[in-house]
């Protein structure tokens, strides 16, 4: 079977869109669930801060959520653009 | 394109399969022995004088621990100086499958028999005058965690020694290798979560001598339950390599049997690792607080039994791989989305399987310490599992969707990369949220535990952690929901 050029770009990039979501998906997963999981244990110990707890948590996680945030668009790009 | 006239020359992948049967094969048994080789030191750093006994019980189980390895060189010997009288694809196919069978399965069951090695050293060295149930524990808890890697061993001699010349070209060569792959794979996570108990047992009996029975008998159940995925996968091995395929000679169907095996395989591995870890803590506080041994065994049943989901999931899909007729679909782009089916499934699972073990493992730590807390521990226990279990879900149901929606014939091979990425987006997205919302779900019920009076503060913190937690997870989902859409 023959390909053509394109259609060898073509799916090299939705490829590429999987393999960049797939993984880029990890690292904030773990990280946000440690960073939550600690939340939670400082909570426990101190609840009458559980507000300022959570708003750190909430910030934490989503400095940690870029580098998901960056596959999502790279993955986007790969789908719609190239 | 790549010749692929290696693959199908018995004596070239004879070779090949030698060295990846002894390669994974040596992985795990170093590992293991190398675990138990570095407690052995701590603990002889600790009590010189009990050097002879530490030594003794430290060479016993790095010796069950390295049977893994042995098991994975003796096929290894026998794939090079056998000269196997199969020939073609089918023939090619089984010998690849072994190697790929033994070795895999001896991941697993090399680390795991090393971990109750080790501690049976650092027990000794605590407790000299334990040595002998201490020893018998370990052997006990070693020998179940060679289960995994001899169900390898069978499998493998099986696909080397039986005629599977009459089965039909080139479907077969599929089936085979995905029966290799299924078996394999499936065996690490057991292999390794049994180890967790039988290591806790151990440590337990030395520091508790009076409950030793009721921690060798909870070792046995916890042990047990992680041997489940193992067997859904031998299983799935059995169904592969005697399925009646029929006349079937497409590569849809092919792709379709090698995905069942990568489903099953794969999905596996969480299951096995996560149930052991409950288990692990019940003998743990077994040893402790035996008054409260219902309630520990209780939690442990529930958590290891969450643990199997994502196993069970694998096994679905992998059964409607199998069994769905595929042949009359178009050869573009279905092989691609019955590959990404497979993987979808299998990667997306285990990242829940580790992460519900994190979970659950906690909350039995929890009720050892704090048995009055027990149900709100269990209740916010399974809150956590299910929010851990959704990556694995969305997997499922991408699957499901590469299994059941008809694509039309297309040639293009973007076609088949976007389906094919779909799998990979969803399978490997699930990972990571999975394993970080079992670990938030972990602190979680410890907290539950000590302070019950917080436990709606601690679960609305829990689930809003997970929630974000799980956003990677989500965009995975619409990314992998976006490239079957291109199709």
């Amino acid at each position: 079977m023959a390909f053509e050029g394109a259609d060898i770009v073509k799916a090299a990039a939705l490829l590429g869109a999987g393999i960049a979501m797939g993984l880029g998906a990890i690292g904030p997963g773990v990280g946000e669930g440690y960073a939550a999981g600690r939340a939670c244990e400082a909570i426990g110990r101190n609840p009458r801060e559980a507000g300022l707890l959570t708003r750190t948590m909430l910030v934490g996680q989503a400095v940690s959520e870029s580098t998901g945030i960056y596959s999502l668009v790279v993955a986007l790009l790969l789908i719609f653009v190239v | 394109m790549l010749d692929l006239q290696l693959f199908l020359d018995v004596q070239a992948v004879s070779y090949l399969s030698a060295g990846i049967c002894i390669g994974f094969g040596a992985i795990g048994a170093a590992v293991g022995e190398g675990y138990a080789a570095g407690l052995a030191n701590r603990a002889l750093s600790a009590a010189p004088d009990q050097a002879g006994g530490i030594l003794k019980t430290m060479l016993v189980g790095q010796a069950i621990a390295e049977s893994a390895g042995i098991f994975s060189l003796v096929v290894a010997m026998l794939l090079i100086f056998i000269k196997f009288p199969a020939s073609g694809a089918v023939g090619a196919a089984a010998i690849l499958g072994a190697g790929l069978s033994m070795g895999l399965s001896a991941v697993g069951s090399g680390i795991g028999s090393g971990y109750p090695a080790g501690k049976a050293c650092q027990a000794i060295g605590a407790r000299p005058d334990m040595s002998g149930p201490v020893t018998t524990n370990m052997l006990i808890g070693s020998a179940i965690c060679q289960t995994p890697t001899i169900f390898g061993l069978l499998v493998a001699f099986m696909l080397m020694f039986l005629d599977f010349g009459g089965k039909p070209e080139p479907v077969s060569w599929a089936a085979l290798l995905g029966a290799g792959l299924a078996m394999g794979l499936s065996a690490i996570g057991s292999g390794l979560g049994a180890g967790l108990p039988a290591g806790a047992a151990c440590q337990g009996i030395a520091a508790r001598p009076e409950h030793s029975s009721l921690v060798t008998t909870n070792m046995l159940i916890g042990s047990a339950i992680c041997q489940t995925p193992t067997i859904f996968g031998l299983v799935v091995a059995f169904m592969l390599m005697f399925v009646n395929l029929g006349s079937h000679s497409d590569p849809v169907t092919m792709a379709a049997l090698l995905g069942a095996g990568l489903a099953m395989g794969f999905a596996a591995i969480g299951s096995g690792v996560g149930a052991g870890m409950p288990a692990e803590a019940c003998c743990e506080g077994i040893a402790e607080q035996p008054q409260v041994s219902t309630q520990l065994t209780t939690n442990m049943l529930i958590g290891s039994a969450v643990c199997q989901t994502p196993a069970i999931f694998g096994m679905v899909i992998a059964f409607l791989l199998m069994f769905i007729d595929f042949s009359s679909r178009p050869t573009h782009p279905t092989v691609a989305a019955l590959l990404g089916a497979g993987l979808s499934v299998g990667l997306a699972c285990i990242g829940p399987g580790i992460g519900n073990g994190l979970t659950a493992k906690d909350a039995n730590l929890g009720i050892a310490r704090q048995p009055q807390s027990y149900s709100r521990v269990t209740m916010t226990m399974l809150v956590g599992m299910s929010v851990a279990q959704s990556t694995a879900i969305y997997g499922f149901l991408i699957s499901l969707i590469l299994i059941f929606r008809i694509f039309e014939p297309n040639t293009s091979l973007a076609a088949s990369g976007a389906l094919l990425g779909a799998g990979v987006a969803m399978g490997f997205g699930g990972f990571g949220p999975g394993v970080g919302e079992g670990i938030t779900g972990g602190y979680a019920v410890k907290w539950v535990a000590r302070s019950v009076d917080q436990s709606v503060l601690l679960t609305r913190t829990m689930l809003v952690g997970q929630a974000v937690a799980e956003s990677t997870g989500i965009y995975s989902l619409i990314v992998a929901l976006l490239l079957t859409l291109t199709v």
